[in-house]
């Protein structure tokens, strides 16, 4: 090796180190040196947070513990044999047999070790974020001597620059690295911008339908001045007046009412049209996207939650939209075109009059904040308050099985507790802000009175203008008072905006591929290639490796908790692996389309779900254009032909929520004719049988046998005796395979299999004697 | 729907015959010549698709003969067929809506069907199925259906009694 590839800047572990590592690293490795793998641990022996750096290269172990001290540092080539001793910042172990790695990851604390026959080298203390990568260094450490091309060609693919996890082929951030999806930093009422683009035609009628029913609107004050002036204030100063010109003056305030009327209407209906699109389209994108998020993501979340964020918090950016923001945006361009018409008439005075607002300005600004943290708060709240309700009904039989309807009505209230202080926080905020705009607009009205009999007093300006000033500034100063609520209403809209581009933000974790591989007709082999999943910081299943041929049936057999269902729900890709890979026909299953290769794949679970629809609807899950005549033969293949004609609405029976209620054998039945119909390549059953009676099982148990035939299977089951008819049996135990082979094989021997029949066989003796 | 009888698996009912015993029970004679009494003709789709799918089961419920198309059936079987699921079928037309009070659940529905003038009880709005744009079934508090064939084809008013819950 040394002699075809004398720096270590070649290798893929070398690549993946990170920049800060790398300059340090590379005065440490001696020419020809080969980087294998790395290891950086994020805290000291006192558990505080600090960088720890291990190489594994092919001659040695370095810990390099003080980064600083590393960078003066270089090494002779060959790396002194037996220096055990810490010299100045690194310390390093050549290989020989007796070094041994162990990992022991406790409570959210991971510990790696190095030991050799004369006890322990080296503790290297890391969080969880980490435990990938020690992982991969231990791996690697066992693995030396055995051929290092595949590390190479591995790591040339995957590795993530964070922290040395492989990625997935397409994938470009490491999903332990990436928390939180970065989101934009604007304001989210600015982002549904996005959704208006759409309408663009609809927004632009709409504006310029604004823009002329302001001016309208302005007209009729505008003709009160030459009214004044030309005609009462020279009649009643008893000069010979022309009231001919009196019917024009009102003609022109009608006509130019009624045209702010029309317009207006105009405006209200376009404006309201396209806000109820843009927050039918945030819905539907809302819905759109949440569906795409793996298992992952509802595991974690709260259905009142989801559904609160969906439901009322788009309502009431349609509402904002609809109401306020057109209120607004007519506000807006009516106290501009005032200001324009007052600065044009008497710049003085119209300076005075304008003399509260930056004060409003300024109060705007200070309230908006608070009411931003008030309107967080009440949402929070609201999807409290609708989780109590998710959980509950639901659950109802529950509640009242245990009498803790008491209990339930208690937690409402705490909730709905909860929204009201949250209320009357904003409320007190925005109650006292209401009415002090109010106190400076009757002070910007007293500020024209002073100065308007001052002026007139000094014959600066006639009572016309002042007329006309007072008219102006009490419009101006209701808007300005309207705008004033807007602010509450606005800062409520872009919180629930927010809520609701937090889930249009989050990335899936399990993510599609940027060029996927066509699947094409499947043969069903499935390979799992060193497999570990972790769930937060919980190992659930270790280096599991697993080769099944096409159409060959699998069963699961463990203990709860042993990793079966997590097995399962990676093959299907409902979670993506934590290491290894699985393999489908020889393909990686992370390069395929996600919703192409779940095409192959059926699944019978232990709950059925039906949704609301007809019986035929239900089967046609998987295949909505399925012919009837399929359809049927799907259902007398699961043996549920005969007992859904007895409905009285027989395949047009409505399940789900409310109509028919089916047994659990039946539903059972129905979701496994589901699954048939798809006519899947890969077949998983997860506990099928275990959530009904013998009698109902051996029902079940006759379509599932059906079922399987020529595809590959990977059944799950409590029960042994429902395994019997699989071609090998597969013994999970805390996350590892334990045994494989066939039933009566398996029952022979004396291993994990033969004990978990003997306890079922004690069992099912208890049962019978009483 | 007539396009997905070529891919069909199943047997469609060719030799057997219906005829009604002296005891007025259905009685059917299979292609081997065995006569089974008490027969009951069912619809496998009677909404979606009546005229199809038709299942003539034993009086224990498990299927002997699954007609796919009526019109392959002899006209006098089908004649006696569908005289047989005509008597077994209620399902009254609603040809107008004379009153419901709508603001209290249950409701009561007031309305003149073909089979004459009836009142019932709704339990909720959820037993209003829609069937499609223009068609829907009232379930009522006992089962009983009640079919509303085209909305278009009612009067003003009870198109807007309608359109509440549509």
């Amino acid at each position: 090796m040394d002699d075809v590839t004398p720096t270590p800047a070649n290798s893929g572990a070398w690549k993946a180190l990170s920049d800060v590592w790398r300059p340090r690293t590379a005065s440490l490795l001696a020419p020809g040196e080969v980087l294998l793998a790395w290891f950086e641990a994020d805290l000291d022996d006192r558990l505080r947070y600090a960088s720890r750096l291990v190489l594994l290269t092919d001659r040695r172990l370095v810990a390099v513990d003080d980064p600083e001290a590393a960078k003066q540092l270089a090494l002779s080539a060959n790396g002194a044999a037996g220096n055990l001793a810490p010299v100045g910042g690194f310390r390093q172990w050549p290989h020989q047999p007796t070094l041994t790695l162990r990992l022991k990851e406790l409570g959210g604390l991971g510990t790696l070790e190095l030991f050799d026959e004369t006890g322990r080298l080296a503790v290297w203390r890391y969080t969880p974020t980490r435990n990938s990568a020690a992982h991969r260094l231990v791996q690697r450490f066992e693995g030396l001597g055995e051929t290092d091309g595949d590390w190479e060609a591995e790591d040339a693919v995957l590795a993530c620059p964070g922290c040395g996890v492989p990625l997935a082929p397409d994938q470009t951030e490491c999903a332990a690295c990436t928390g939180v999806s970065a989101a934009p930093n604007v304001s989210s009422l600015v982002r549904l911008g996005r959704f208006a683009r759409r309408h663009f035609g609809m927004v632009a009628v709409g504006f310029v339908l604004s823009v002329s029913a302001t001016a309208a609107g302005l007209i009729p004050t505008y003709l009160t001045m030459p009214l004044m002036n030309d005609v009462l204030i020279p009649h009643q100063n008893g000069e010979a007046v022309n009231f001919g010109v009196v019917p024009w003056y009102l003609a022109g305030m009608a006509g130019a009412a009624i045209a702010a009327w029309l317009l207006g209407w105009g405006r209200t209906y376009t404006l309201a049209w396209v806000a109820e699109r843009i927050a039918g389209d945030l819905r539907t994108a809302a819905f759109a996207h949440l569906q795409k998020l793996s298992l992952e993501f509802f595991g974690g979340k709260r259905t009142g939650d989801l559904i609160s964020r969906l439901g009322s918090d788009t309502d009431r950016i349609c509402f904002f939209l609809s109401v306020n923001f057109l209120d607004f945006a007519g506000d807006i361009l009516m106290i501009v075109m005032t200001a324009g018409v007052l600065f044009k008439l008497d710049p003085a005075l119209a300076a005075f009059t304008l003399l509260p607002l930056p004060f409003i300005g300024w109060l705007v600004h200070r309230v908006r904040d608070r009411l931003k943290r008030g309107f967080q708060h009440g949402g929070r709240a609201w999807s409290e308050l609708t989780s109590v309700l998710a959980d509950t009904i639901p659950g109802v039989r529950v509640v009242k099985a245990f009498a803790q309807e008491r209990r339930e009505i208690e937690r409402f209230r705490r909730a709905n507790d909860h929204v009201i202080h949250a209320n009357d926080r904003v409320n007190a905020t925005w109650s006292f802000f209401g009415p002090l705009v109010t106190l400076l607009t009757e002070a910007g009205l007293l500020v024209i009175w002073a100065f308007g009999v001052y002026y007139i007093a000094q014959n600066q300006v006639n009572v016309g203008m002042l007329s006309v000033f007072l008219l102006y500034n009490l419009r101006f100063y209701a808007r300005l008072d309207s705008m004033s609520r807007m602010v509450a209403a606005s800062q409520r809209a872009a919180v629930s905006a927010q809520r609701v581009f937090d889930i249009l933000d989050r990335v899936p974790s399990v993510a599609e591929p940027a060029r996927p591989v066509q699947t094409g007709q499947l043969q069903g082999q499935i390979e799992l290639r060193n497999i570990g999943f972790k769930y937060g910081t919980r190992t659930v299943l270790k280096d599991v490796n697993l080769t099944i041929q096409a159409g060959e049936m699998i069963g699961l057999v463990g203990p709860s908790g042993s990793g079966k269902s997590t097995l399962v729900n990676l093959v299907c890709r409902f979670y993506d692996v934590s290491e290894g890979s699985i393999l489908v026909d020889g393909t990686d299953i992370r390069s395929f389309a996600i919703d192409e290769y779940r095409q192959h794949i059926g699944v019978v679970l232990q709950e059925p779900f039906l949704f609301y629809g007809t019986i035929a609807e239900n089967i046609a899950y998987g295949r909505p254009n399925a012919s009837r005549a399929e359809i049927i033969a799907a259902a007398k293949a699961a043996r549920a032909h005969e007992f859904i004609l007895r409905l009285t609405d027989g395949y047009d029976s409505l399940v789900g929520e409310r109509g028919q209620s089916l047994s659990g054998g039946e539903r059972q039945r129905i979701s496994i004719a589901r699954a048939l119909l798809i006519d899947p390549v890969i077949l998983i059953l997860d506990e099928a049988t275990s959530s009904v009676d013998t009698q109902t099982e051996r029902e079940i148990q006759e379509a599932l046998d059906y079922l399987v035939q020529g595809r590959t299977t990977i059944a799950i089951a409590h029960r042994l005796s429902t395994l019997r008819r699989a071609d090998r049996l597969v013994v999970l135990e805390r996350g590892r395979i334990v045994e494989v082979g066939q039933h009566d094989e398996l029952l022979k021997g004396t291993g994990a299999f033969a004990r978990l029949h003997q306890a079922q066989l004690e069992m099912a003796h208890g049962d019978a004697s009483p | 729907m007539s396009d997905d009888n070529e891919n069909s698996t199943i047997a469609t009912g060719g030799g057997f015959g219906l005829s009604h015993d002296s005891w007025g029970r259905l009685v059917l004679i299979d292609s081997t010549g065995r006569r089974h009494s008490g027969v009951e003709p069912v619809r496998a789709f009677p909404i979606a698709d009546p005229q199809h799918w038709i299942s003539i089961c034993d009086a224990e419920g498990r299927e002997l003969v699954l007609v796919e198309d009526l019109e392959n059936v002899p006209p006098a079987v089908r004649q006696v067929l569908e005289d047989e699921l005509a008597r077994r079928e209620f399902v009254p037309h609603v040809r107008r809506i004379i009153k419901v009070s709508t603001d209290v659940e249950p409701s009561e529905w007031e309305v003149e069907t073909d089979r004459g003038p009836t009142r019932f009880l709704l339990n909720s709005g959820d037993d209003i199925r829609r069937l499609s744009p223009f068609s829907a079934l009232l379930i009522d508090v006992h089962g009983t259906r009640y079919l509303i064939e085209d909305t278009r084809q009612l009067d003003a008013h009870s198109r807007r009694v309608l359109e509440l819950y549509l």
